[in-house]
């Protein structure tokens, strides 16, 4: 038996050392680099400055603005794409022909490279080349993505919809063929309309899959990068400077890695606390129906 | 039977609508990459009857990205080999034996996962200059492990937990060893899902982009960096750019060709499952 244990932790261990070694040391890594002032440029090296660089972060309203700025997105992003997945996806409930036809195009989006998709919309909504603009000053309407911030921000947010319904609908698809038939079938027999089937009967017992699905929602468009990096940078000025474009544009022009590290940190750690916040969120709902 | 004529109108008008909405986009995408420079300038015009290959040809052939695409290749298939075959040892691990912490295991996955990768390029930076490792295909190959090793476990779990257990028993008592056990009994057993989880652990590393723009440079450089270079001070050649964006695009297609179904599960956590 003791030999068999040994087995296991031998299964177990490259698993292990690999992800403590791209995993954890990171981590203690940044955590360390976090109490020093250290640029690359500077003469002196590494200073330490204990707590300094998160008194710094606190009062830092750039770095304030593009996590206000980033939860903005996330709230809209996610304030359309569910609403919008659900009733697509409550539309398609019957069988019809072509059904995994559009599941797989449904699927395409999603498996698509990130830069790729920003690429793709740089070539759509380019002043010079692309169709939307030209057709927009056909109507009068000057569209630049490169000047205007309001047309900026929501370009990146119809970008998102665009990659991410397929990914609302597909799950929603699954959560309602999964619908126990009853609860219908007596609102039928009781004479309820459609609205009150789907906001009485279909939205409760879709509860799960939709808190589920708002959960990585919220993750991903948290830390979105590759689309808006491509399409915008964060530009014009701030107004697509979410959080993740925000710090990796500190790192690459100040290169001031301890103050970089001290925002990483506090990135990483509300993560953490979105990601356990949200699931406990879930389980408690779920032990509760 | 009026009202079911309508709704089902109804019904394929939107899916028309939302078809038409993800596609257009791509086949815009492939139209330009169809297009010479001076055809790119004089107007979106929307239908497409000449096709010119050159866009495609000398990207590949005269410029570096013959080199990038290679590496790519390489990279991901590197990572998918690496991943798939360590998950598979501790996935076993985990689903038959008592392993101390194995239940937060889908948080370890999910915060892995979700957390933004910006976060990690600091210290992967200083870390990957002072080893040597900066700039090399094989330090990609092991990055990539931080998000797709956790996932890989994660989803290939569920498969080896579904394997009925009276099989490994039946196989000691033949006299297997653990490793005969898991060579003879799971692996065949679990090569679908094996499958699965290579497929989607070699897009997710084919489309990965922050990481290698930070971290390499010349020789280990990824098709989707060498995509986002093509925005330059001097103009950018709309026409490659759209090619090479739809070379990047052709895995994804393939894949979603061979193991569609599968793929919709792995890419939607679970959710979707069937």
């Amino acid at each position: 038996m003791r030999e068999r244990k040994a087995q296991v932790w031998g299964l177990l261990a490259p698993t292990l050392f690999l992800m403590f070694a791209i995993g954890v040391v990171p981590v203690i890594y940044i955590l360390y680099l976090s109490a020093f002032k250290y640029n690359v440029f500077s003469r002196v090296g590494m200073v330490y400055t204990g707590f300094n660089n998160f008194r710094k972060l606190v009062f830092d309203t750039d770095f304030l603005k593009s996590l206000r700025l980033g939860l903005t997105f996330v709230v809209l992003c996610c304030g359309i794409e569910l609403p919008l997945g659900l009733l697509i996806a409550n539309l398609l409930t019957l069988e019809f022909r072509g059904k995994g036809l559009f599941r797989t195009i449904m699927t395409l989006p999603l498996a698509m490279a990130p830069i790729t998709i920003g690429s793709m919309w740089v070539l759509l909504m380019n002043p010079d080349i692309g169709p939307i603009p030209f057709y927009l000053r056909k109507l009068g309407i000057e569209y630049n993505i490169g000047v205007n911030p309001t047309q900026a921000f929501f370009t990146t947010v119809l970008v998102d919809i665009w990659h991410w319904t397929p990914f609302v609908v597909l799950t929603f698809m699954a959560g309602l063929s999964a619908l126990p038939k009853q609860p219908y079938e007596a609102a039928l027999v009781d004479g309820a309309n459609r609205w009150q089937v789907f906001r009485y009967i279909t939205v409760p017992l879709l509860k799960p899959v939709i808190l589920t699905t708002l959960f990585i929602r919220i993750m991903d468009t948290f830390r979105v990068f590759d689309e808006v990096w491509m399409l915008t940078s964060g530009g014009p000025g701030t107004a697509t400077r979410y959080v993740s474009i925000h710090l990796v544009r500190l790192v690459l022009q100040s290169m001031e890695y301890g103050y970089s590290s001290a925002m990483s940190l506090f990135l990483l750690y509300l993560t953490i606390v979105m990601c356990w916040l949200l699931m406990t969120f879930i389980s408690s709902s779920q032990e509760a129906t | 039977m009026q009202r079911k004529t309508l709704r089902l109108v109804l019904v394929y008008l939107v899916c028309i609508l939302i078809a038409a909405f993800t596609l257009f986009p791509i086949y815009w995408m492939f139209v330009v990459s169809a297009r010479t420079k001076l055809e790119v300038f004089s107007g979106p015009k929307l239908i497409q009857t000449s096709f010119y290959a050159f866009n495609y040809y000398r990207p590949f052939f005269r410029d570096i990205y013959g080199r990038y695409l290679v590496n790519s290749l390489i990279i991901a298939s590197g990572n998918t080999l690496l991943v798939v075959s360590l998950a598979v040892l501790a996935t076993y691990a985990f689903s038959r034996f008592r392993v101390p912490g194995s239940s937060n295991l889908f948080f370890w996955t999910i915060t892995n996962r979700m957390a933004p990768p910006a976060v990690f390029i600091v210290p992967f930076f200083l870390i990957f200059t002072r080893l040597g490792l900066r700039d090399t295909r094989i330090g990609m190959i092991l990055l990539y492990c931080i998000f797709n090793l956790p996932f890989a476990i994660w989803l290939l779990k569920g498969m080896i937990d579904s394997i009925p257990r009276e099989l490994d028993e039946a196989a000691y008592i033949d006299g297997c060893s653990l490793f005969g056990v898991l060579w003879n009994v799971i692996l065949p057993l679990a090569k679908p899902g094996i499958m699965t989880t290579a497929i989607l652990t070699w897009i997710f590393a084919w489309n990965e982009y922050l990481f290698a723009a930070i971290l390499t440079s010349v020789n280990a450089r990824t098709i989707t960096t060498g995509l986002a270079e093509f925005v330059t001070v001097i103009g950018t050649n709309w026409g490659e750019m759209a090619a090479v964006s739809v070379v990047c695009l052709i895995p994804a297609v393939v894949f979603i060709g061979i193991a569609q179904r599968h793929i919709i599960a792995g890419l939607t956590f679970g959710a979707v499952k069937d």
